[in-house]
């Protein structure tokens, strides 16, 4: 008897509201296509497959530390300690493989252990965050220079170069037209969808996005699901680590310099909500491209980098300011 | 109604304001005349707030008109209503703790004592304290709010909301939101003196619950009920039970709260409270809690019953006395204990509180106890879907479907898939915490028929409600509440509910 006044007067603000909810998930998206597109008229040499090969392998990197950055944000945090673990996973990796400056040989075997380092960055991250109460962006920016301290005290301010098959063919032998190391950030990919959307971790971390006190008050032990999320993210870093070495054939304390930036924008372009609970790591994936593309588009122009780096600061500051709902935010701090 | 008189100072034209899903105001007429203490009362979601908010310029309204001094107008900002003459003192104090009085004072308005940019200080400071001595607060205005009690701040926001005076055109009108929930009764005394002494000044508009408050100090009386006015009375000629007979409108009507459906609760006890006591928030509380029983929880803000309510859901753990949920004596420490003990927490806030708005129904149905569809690490989604399914089904949930977001469901239904994450949980207790609040009246019928199915499942609840109607309608049994104690215990059987005069007696 009551349902249809209740319907009535819901349907029309029901409807605003899923509309706008598209919007804000599908525009990152024809934003790409838009960009494809544009890039595509002015220089048709875009679509070639070497082209598309080099987006991939500049994007690969940034896809694997944004997948990491991904579940951070969508916990309401921010991890500031992208740089730091990529330089130190990377230093690392190229003392345990064979290399020019010691003996070691360690080969495959060296990427658990880098694995392991980046989780225990990202653990610590977790612990000083969750236990101390420092908020996530102070103990990251910590983090982040006492993991480039160590990666500079480890190399006395060399660098090292890496001579091991294994890492090298990473970035040089492909499988089907595309390096390992697209292949290796692509499996990354389907391990974080897996993760997100079908583990009780991923989950808690939308609840956690959602709201402190709702998760808790769900029985769901937060302080855990906190030093899990950046254990894992730290892990991915790592992942990125090895991809940087594996690039650059070496390990040196610079290896991490301006993968933060990267990460950052990709994951907000792609449309995850800073205020955490919305988005994930296609939304990331997405964004990654986005970047790609608009840099990639932008040397095929022959746009100076001086001004390409200035794009990209409009990027991030425009992405967010079209992604906020200004109505629900009044404050902004 | 609609001709304001000549002595009117503000006015409320057939004032219509809609929120989705919500009539907040329906064709809503006042007037406010000068030297005239207005009393407004109503329950809550009555609509006074609302109301409240189209005075203070923070909300326009939809249809019908707002006069000032007999002139249309409109309030477009709260510093547009401030310009206007309409100043505010607010429940929630509005004073920043770390300015001083002064600061505060003239916050917003410091231009008059500016120079080329720069503010004397010695001239603001000086004009502060010809304010307060014109109310006669003795205070200096140097001193940070922060080391003010509650009665002195309360005081320093009526000089603020006074300074209006300098430079609003028309005569002041001062609302005053609950001003007095926070102070004691000799301080009380004072304000209601000064706001007396004050009425050549200004007028005013009291929002209180605490009716005879209101009619102690107020000339003329509106009584709101479901977005409306439904009575305008003198204060002399009113008293507590007429005001409260138009607050509540019609008599207890037993069918809206579903009575015949209550059935007797089992002899099983579920919960069982004896001496239990937390620092100051309530002392030596006892009561069994049965399988199927609804004990209604009655008692005014600072009555204890919210800090007892969030003890037993795992926020506030108990100091002394003793906690048996199904005979096992517990100490709950965290939220996480209560849920695996089987205490669900249904919250007042349910947006913030008690759903993930940008999870999908499904997800936020199975958020308690998802180990139990977890496979090898994994969510079995397949089952997750048949799960939501059937609780979609079975609590009849209107949703384009299981995937859909939280966020674009009705406030009802948003509590339907709440109240569903704690069945697939299989609580055995729940606590519900103001369930229908902003729930339209629909909605609200809806969820208390699933409140008595929920209950002649076994399922015990503690209840504690926006109104008195609704915790003696639903509830089996009462317990009343006032200062961190047990002042009353009541039966409230179908067909013999005690009636809201008795339990407000024992609450103040």
């Amino acid at each position: 008897m009551t349902a249809p006044a209740e319907e009535i007067t819901t349907r029309q603000p029901r409807s605003r509201r899923i509309g706008r909810w598209r919007v804000a998930t599908w525009a990152p998206l024809m934003v790409l296509v838009l960009l494809c597109f544009i890039v595509t008229f002015i220089n048709p040499n875009f679509l070639s497959f070497g082209n598309l090969v080099r987006i991939t392998q500049s994007a690969m990197i940034p896809l694997v530390l944004g997948i990491g950055a991904t579940f951070i944000v969508l916990m309401g945090s921010i991890d500031l300690s992208v740089e730091g673990v990529v330089t130190l996973a990377a230093v690392i990796l190229s003392m345990l493989v064979l290399n020019g400056a010691n003996d070691n040989n360690l080969g495959v075997l060296a990427v658990p252990i880098v694995l392991f380092t980046g989780a225990a960055v990202g653990f610590i991250n977790g612990m000083v965050h969750v236990r101390l109460k420092v908020p996530s962006f102070m103990t990251t920016l910590g983090t982040w220079f006492i993991a480039v301290g160590a990666a500079n005290a480890l190399l006395g301010g060399m660098s090292t170069r890496i001579n091991d098959p294994f890492i090298r063919g990473l970035a040089v032998v492909r499988f089907m037209g595309f390096p390992w190391g697209v292949w290796l950030a692509l499996f990354c990919l389907l391990l974080a969808l897996i993760i997100q959307n079908y583990t009780r971790l991923g989950r808690y971390i939308y609840a956690l996005g959602g709201g402190e006190d709702l998760a808790a008050l769900s029985g769901i032990s937060t302080v855990r699901v906190r030093i899990a999320t950046f254990t894992l993210a730290g892990a991915f870093y790592a992942v990125g680590g090895i991809l940087a070495a594996a690039q650059l054939g070496l390990g040196n304390a610079q290896i991490g310099t301006g993968w933060l930036f990267t990460t950052i924008t990709a994951v907000v372009v792609g449309g995850t909500s800073l205020a955490g609970g919305q988005g994930g790591v296609l939304q990331t994936l997405v964004g990654v491209l986005i970047v790609g593309v608009l840099s990639n588009g932008m040397v095929l122009m022959g746009v100076p980098p001086s001004v390409q780096i200035g794009v990209q600061g409009l990027m991030i500051i425009a992405a967010v300011a079209l992604s906020i709902d200004r109505k629900l935010n009044r404050i902004v701090k | 109604m609609s001709a304001a008189s000549p002595e009117s100072v503000l006015s409320l034209v057939n004032v219509h304001k809609r929120f989705p899903g919500v009539h907040a105001l329906k064709d809503v007429s006042i007037e406010v005349r000068r030297g005239e203490v207005i009393g407004l009362v109503g329950e809550n979601g009555a609509g006074k707030s609302t109301l409240m908010k189209i005075l203070s310029g923070v909300y326009q309204p939809d249809e019908g008109r707002i006069e000032i001094a007999g002139k249309e107008t409109q309030l477009e900002s709260a510093a547009d209503a401030n310009r206007k003459g309409i100043g505010m003192v607010f429940q929630e104090q509005s004073l920043l703790t770390n300015l001083t009085v002064g600061e505060n004072i003239y916050l917003g308005n410091e231009a008059q004592f500016t120079r080329f940019g720069i503010v004397n200080w010695k001239a603001l400071y000086a004009a502060a304290s010809r304010q307060l001595e014109k109310i006669q607060v003795d205070v200096d205005p140097g001193v940070r709010a922060d080391d003010l009690d509650f009665a002195t701040r309360q005081m320093v926001e009526l000089a603020k909301a006074l300074t209006l005076e300098e430079h609003a055109s028309d005569h002041l009108v001062i609302l005053l939101d609950e001003p007095t929930s926070v102070l004691e009764r000799a301080e009380i005394d004072v304000l209601f003196a000064r706001v007396r002494s004050l009425k050549s000044r200004a007028s005013f508009i009291f929002v209180s619950h605490r009716l005879d408050e209101v009619l102690d100090l107020s000339d003329r009386i509106y009584v709101m009920k479901d977005g409306a006015v439904v009575a305008d009375l003198v204060a002399a000629d009113a008293n507590v039970n007429t005001l409260h007979h138009f607050m509540v409108g019609r008599s207890l009507q037993s069918d809206y709260y579903r009575e015949p459906l209550q059935k007797p609760y089992r002899d099983e006890v579920v919960l069982e409270v004896d001496g239990l006591s937390l620092g100051q928030s309530y002392k030596n509380i006892s009561f069994k809690l049965h399988a199927g029983e609804i004990l209604g929880i009655a008692g005014v803000i600072g009555s204890g019953r919210e800090e007892l309510a969030r003890t037993l859901v795992g926020f506030a753990p108990h100091s002394s006395g003793s906690l048996r949920v199904s005979k096992r004596e517990v100490h709950l420490m965290s939220p996480a204990e209560a849920v695996d003990i089987g205490i669900g927490y249904i919250p007042r806030e349910r947006r913030v509180e008690g759903l993930v708005l940008f999870l999908p129904v499904a997800a936020n149905i199975t958020l308690v106890g998802l180990e139990k569809l977890t496979r090898y690490g994994l969510i079995d989604a397949h089952e997750e879907r048949r799960l939501a399914t059937s609780w979609v089904e079975r609590l009849r949930i209107r949703t384009p479907g299981i995937n859909t977001l939280c966020l674009n469901l009705s406030g009802g239904n948003q509590q339907k898939v709440v109240l569903a994450k704690w069945l697939n949980a299989n609580v055995r207790i729940l606590i519900l915490d103001h369930p229908t609040r902003g729930l339209d009246v629909g909605a609200k019928e809806e969820v208390y028929e699933l409140v008595r199915a929920v209950t002649s499942e076994g399922v015990a609840v503690i209840l504690t409600s926006d109104t008195l109607e609704e915790t003696i309608g639903l509830s089996h049994s009462l317990l009343v509440m006032r200062d961190g104690e047990i002042t009353h215990r009541a039966d409230s059987q179908p067909g013999h509910k005690p009636s809201q005069i008795d339990i407000i007696g024992h609450m103040v």
